[in-house]
């Protein structure tokens, strides 16, 4: 692992509810780990698995979504949904040998700014712990086992016709 | 795609950003000069530049004129909150000359500056949420805001005293209003004062005036005894339903001459009045009290013999020479559509009985504070006579601050007007029974327009003042002036003692609650609630009255406890914004609905069951999904399950997100 | 002879199926025999890998290219005929998303080969002998293709200019292909020559299914009878025709089984696995973690069903985290 390792965690936070929560944070003047990086959606149920997917493979160490709490939700049950995809977007995520900590779902009401304080604090000290998860560098690792260099030097020479 | 032509057309992206220093809250914290200079060298960045206060006119102006000068069609503002001034600029961004949706803001204060101490990592963060809000601005689409008209009524929710002047406000305004109360009679707690402080005028003599204003309002419809069981719609064009119970009366038949209390067959109460906090009994066939609006009579079903299919000659009906009770009256339900709604649904006094210490329910003289405002009241189930429960008068009273208040077993919050309404009862019980007074507190507040000189007053008056929490109330003596009394054992913090001081009633100045069904309230109003249960305005400061739904007002102690003066000026200042909203006649509709592509539609139905709001439905002819603008809210759920990617959001589009992910990711 | 466009099919790691479907043509091959000359089709006539090189670059006009690439041999060819081809077509689910093959991304290379040449209970290898690459015997070498550590589809190799899906593609979308390559008429680079809709489009069973759906309990179809006429997901069957690629006729549906998604996603989607998850997910009963997760349960392997055909080419393209690891 490398020293000083800041992990990178790609967050969603819903306009209502988290988002709110992470100003209120800001506004009070709590301090927390500079880990995240927010992406605001109007609602957690906006929150696509392919962005989950997509953010761990151009490298983010963790996914935290944040929604309003059940019950709360600014547009009635789009959290009920997201939990939904979520159940099973962490089992697929489980079976593809991401460790269950990387993705978190949290439910965190405006209000709750300490809450978000504590939650991408936990975050960061358990995938501190875990160590970068690195894909786009995976990624090419593996493809050193590829030939290019043998077999075709000139790859894209052949412009196939266009 | 062409990253150069990406967006409306085929014209060249060419991007804006202003970076804010805010003064020293975002450039004490970030280098915002070294991420204007990174952003300088992205791909499509034609200016970046840092300024002091972008929000300030000369901000503005500098983001009108560089959009003119540099040929901008994008815009990305690296700065506060976006909750907070987006709008201001996308109104500057469309000054500029461009649709005001090709905007992108950056939140680097709050979720930037504001909470992060590492100079190097907060700068980098910002760089990469900058550069996010590049690649995603490149994306954008210019979009036009719908316009809908407004319904010209408001909804308003309670019938205290904040509900009352909400009505009457918008009412006088000519706006139609609809009035809505749980209970029997609006007037709320503040119908069962005695006196108001610090003023000590009569609470009835200056609420009923108001009350029967409202009963007689050309422009009110007054429906008590009734509850919202249903909105729906959208700001401007809400639809409402209201469930009347059955009060088994005809409300148009009844004039309120009470013969039907007179001959009910019960001659005494059978059950506890309420309204005068369960210290009297009232028959089934009540009304709330004299001055109630309306003045409609009720039929308790739980109390009454005939409803709880019993034998009962039913004198009441015989009585009653206009035929007005109905025994088979059945619950109905009314369907409104309004513009506005203004929730005042008040509050709840805090339980006693969970301060076990203190007594109450074990002792017989323990009473809470509202109780007192019953005794003490004239109309009151004593006739304004303190006596205790034995008949006799009480020589010393023992009044205890903060009960469930400022208490980190109970509430932590301080209940605002527990201090005042304290020295108000004080005074009124020293009136009636010349008795000591002692007062049991913390701290004394007294922060109002003449609150101190009350305070003052009452220390003249020769009121007794201990500071410290009260322990608790005991009845086993010590010494004989304790015998057959309450004895209260507090530590004195200023003597720096335990003190004993015994009494013969003791009141429970308990606190201010959120109602038990608040959170019920806030969802069927999908409102929010800040931690202890109180709704949540949108803005603590700018925005007290409003919450995150728009045309849903605040008015009262149902946003939080405060007394009759603030929660007047509160309803005020609710029906002022609903004024505005009926007034201003449309609401602008935000452009982030969603809509179906109808070529990659293959009607597979997953969105239908999702959207909450019933906005998709079925072209059963075309076999796809269509979605409503008027009906969609845009919360992009139906978007990110519709399997085929037929469903764009507006403002976030796939598209859009995927750049602002992968880019955020990048690392400067 | 000569002036004929010439086309080549090649079969890498795949199950032969492709070919099939090729042959499924029918009378069609015959007639299109007359049209083109094929240069190279290793499962159907003797052509030798050395004619090919011999050929100048870009002399075939298109090659189809079926099966996953999984060893050094088929990276070769894949780079060969991408060369020598004017146009390459990935032909089937294997060459296009990396197919059932590609499901072996959850495993490391050594412990496939240690059941494959050890632990298979079919396996007869007193020895306990392990393939080598080279081997030699009397001064002579004997070579094996590496078998490297990653399924790819042929466009994570070379550069792929259109693509047919399907285990196996469907004929009719192959003669269409081969239609539009002999006119000319050709689609933009990088298009999938299959209906950018969804299967459920044209399914019969679609109108069974309400439009309040929700799913209390997957089933796994060989435990249970499957009703002929009403949607899968209805019946609590994970369907994947809502976010599959349609042009397969609805065959799987045709014979009473659930769509398993062999034909890959819409062109708005980039991660096929990820929008039936989110598809069939989004209508799951329950508010409850556990109400969910008992409903979820259905679907044991969410790999197996969601990237049935998808895996190597899905956002993530592999399991992550196994050991041993390439490096580290």
């Amino acid at each position: 692992m490398p020293e000083n390792f800041e992990p990178k965690i790609l967050a969603f936070f819903c306009n209502w509810c988290t988002y709110t929560a992470a100003d209120l944070a800001g506004v009070s003047r709590m301090k927390y780990e500079p880990t995240t990086r927010v992406v605001r959606v109007m609602c957690s149920g906006r929150v696509d698995p392919q962005f989950v997917l997509d953010a761990f493979a151009h490298g983010a160490d963790g996914v935290l979504i944040g929604g309003c709490h059940p019950g709360d939700c600014h547009y009635v049950e789009g959290n009920y949904k997201l939990l939904r995809r979520f159940r099973m977007l962490r089992r697929l995520v489980a079976s593809l040998g991401i460790e269950p900590e990387r993705l978190r779902m949290e439910w965190i009401s405006a209000s709750e700014g300490e809450r978000l304080q504590k939650v991408v604090n936990e975050m960061t000290a358990q995938i501190k712990l875990l160590g970068p998860l690195e894909l786009p560098e995976r990624f090419r690792e593996w493809d050193t086992e590829l030939h290019e260099e043998t077999f075709d030097k000139e790859r894209e020479v052949v412009a196939s016709g266009q | 795609m062409d990253d150069k032509t990406i967006g409306n057309g085929s014209e060249e992206v060419r991007i804006g950003f202003f970076i804010c220093h805010c003064g020293s809250n975002i450039a004490g914290t970030i280098d915002v000069e070294a991420v204007a200079d990174y952003v300088r060298t992205l791909p499509n960045v034609v200016v970046s530049s840092d300024y002091k206060y972008t929000c300030s006119v000369a901000g503005q102006d500098m983001i009108v004129e560089d959009i003119l000068k540099y040929k901008l069609n994008r815009v990305v503002v690296a700065a506060c909150s976006p909750l907070l001034h987006e709008k201001t600029f996308r109104a500057a961004t469309q000054r500029g000359g461009i649709n005001p949706f090709f905007f992108h803001m950056v939140n680097i204060r709050e979720h930037g500056s504001w909470v992060h101490q590492d100079r190097a990592l907060a700068t980098q963060k910002a760089m990469d949420m900058a550069r996010g809000a590049i690649a995603r601005v490149k994306f954008h689409k210019a979009l036009e805001k719908r316009r809908e008209p407004v319904r010209q009524s408001v909804l308003v929710v309670g019938g205290g005293i904040a509900g009352i002047h909400a009505a009457l406000t918008m009412a006088n305004a000519g706006k139609k209003v609809y009035l809505v109360e749980r209970e029997p009679t609006i007037g709320g707690h503040m119908a069962m004062f005695d006196k108001t402080f610090p003023t000590l005028d009569c609470a009835a003599c200056i609420l009923t005036p108001k009350m029967s204003e409202v009963g007689s309002h050309p422009n009110i419809v007054l429906w008590s005894y009734s509850e919202v069981t249903e909105i729906k719609g959208y700001v401007g064009n809400y639809d409402v339903t209201v469930k009347r119970k059955p009060r088994y009366i005809k409300e148009d038949l009844c004039v309120g001459c009470l013969d039907c209390i007179d001959h009910c067959v019960f001659k005494t109460g059978n059950t506890d009045d309420e309204f005068n906090q369960n210290l009297s009994k009232r028959k089934p066939v009540y009304i709330p009290f004299a001055q109630a609006v309306p003045r409609l009579v009720a039929i308790d079903p739980a109390a009454c013999t005939h409803l709880n299919g019993g034998k009962c000659e039913q004198s009441c009906a015989t009585a009653c020479d206009r035929q007005a009770i109905d025994f088979e009256q059945k619950e109905t339900f009314e369907h409104i559509g309004v513009g506005a709604v203004i929730v005042a649904t008040g509050f709840k006094p805090f339980d006693a009985h969970r301060k076990p210490l203190y007594g109450y329910g074990r002792f017989p003289d323990v009473y809470t504070a509202l109780e007192v405002e019953r005794l003490v009241c004239s109309s009151g189930p004593t006739g304004g006579d303190v006596v205790l429960k034995d008949g006799s008068k009480p020589k010393s009273v023992g009044i205890i601050h903060c009960v469930g208040s400022r208490d980190h077993q109970t509430n932590r919050w301080c209940s605002r007007v527990c201090c005042m309404y304290s020295l108000k009862l004080a005074h009124l019980l020293k009136e009636h029974t010349d008795a000591e007074i002692y007062n049991f507190y913390i701290d004394i507040r007294t922060p109002g327009k003449g609150y101190e000189e009350f305070y003052e007053r009452l220390q003249e008056e020769g009121n007794h003042f201990i500071r410290g929490r009260v322990g608790d109330i005991t009845d086993v003596p010590i010494i004989p002036e304790e015998e057959g009394r309450m004895i209260v054992r507090v530590e004195d913090s200023l003597a720096g003692f335990v003190r004993r001081i015994p009494v013969d009633m003791v009141v429970l100045a308990t606190g201010l609650e959120p109602r038990e069904d608040a959170s019920e309230i806030r969802r069927r109003f999908n409102i929010s609630c800040s931690s202890e249960g109180f709704f949540l305005e949108r803005h603590p400061k700018l925005a007290p009255v409003s919450t995150t739904t728009d045309g849903v007002f605040l008015a009262g102690c149902c946003q939080g406890p405060k007394d009759i003066p603030d929660t007047v000026a509160q309803a005020g200042a609710a029906a002022a914004e609903s004024l505005v909203l009926l007034d201003v006649g449309y609401v602008e509709m935000e452009p982030m609905t969603a809509f179906v592509t109808e070529k990659y539609c293959s009607g597979c139905k997953t969105c239908l069951p999702l959207c909450p709001f019933s906005a998709i439905s079925r072209d059963e002819e075309k076999g796809v999904a269509v979605i409503n603008p008027v009906l969609c809210k845009g919360c992009g759920t139906c978007v990110a399950a519709c399997p085929s990617g037929a469903i764009t959001q507006n403002l976030f589009e796939d598209r859009q997100i995927f750049a602002e992910i992968e880019e955020l990711l990048v690392h400067a | 002879m000569g002036n004929k466009p010439k086309i080549a099919f090649y079969w890498c790691s795949s199950c032969g199926g492709c070919e099939e479907s090729l042959v499924d043509m029918a009378e069609a091959i015959v007639e299109l025999s007359t049209q083109i000359e094929i240069v190279l089709w290793p499962v159907a006539a003797d052509f030798k890998k050395k004619d090919i090189e011999a050929m100048a670059d870009g002399e075939i006009v298109a090659t189809m290219l079926n099966g996953a690439i999984r060893t050094s041999e088929q990276e070769e060819m894949a780079r060969l005929l991408r060369r020598k081809s004017q146009i390459l077509i990935a032909y089937g689910s294997c060459a296009y998303t990396g197919g059932i093959p590609g499901l072996s991304n959850q495993f490391p290379r050594e412990q496939l080969l240690k059941y494959v040449y050890h632990d298979a209970p079919s396996v007869v290898n007193p020895e306990g002998q392990d393939p080598q690459t080279e081997f030699h015997d009397a001064g002579r070498v004997a070579t094996l293709p590496i078998f490297s550590e990653v399924v790819r589809s042929l466009d994570q190799v070379v550069d792929v200019d259109y693509y047919i899906p399907g285990c196996a593609p469907n004929p009719e979308l192959v003669l269409d292909a081969i239609h539009a390559l002999l006119s000319g008429n050709l689609p933009s680079k990088g298009t999938v020559l299959a209906p950018d809709i969804a299967l459920c489009e044209h399914c019969p069973r679609l109108k069974t299914k309400p439009a309040d759906i929700a799913i209390d309990e997957f089933k796994r179809p060989h435990q249970h009878l499957i009703d002929p006429n009403v949607c899968m997901l209805v019946q609590g069957f994970a369907c994947l025709g809502p976010a599959t690629r349609s042009g397969c006729g609805g065959a799987c549906l045709k014979a009473n089984m659930p769509c398993t998604g062999c034909f890959g996603p819409m062109s708005n989607v980039r991660d096929q696995g990820a929008k039936a998850l989110c598809a069939l997910a989004s209508i799951v009963a329950g508010t409850t973690n556990e109400e969910i997760d008992s409903a979820l349960d259905g679907i044991p392997d969410p790999v197996g069903t969601f990237y049935r055909y998808g895996l190597a080419k899905s956002m993530l393209r592999r399991k992550v985290n196994m050991e041993p690891t390439l490096s580290k």
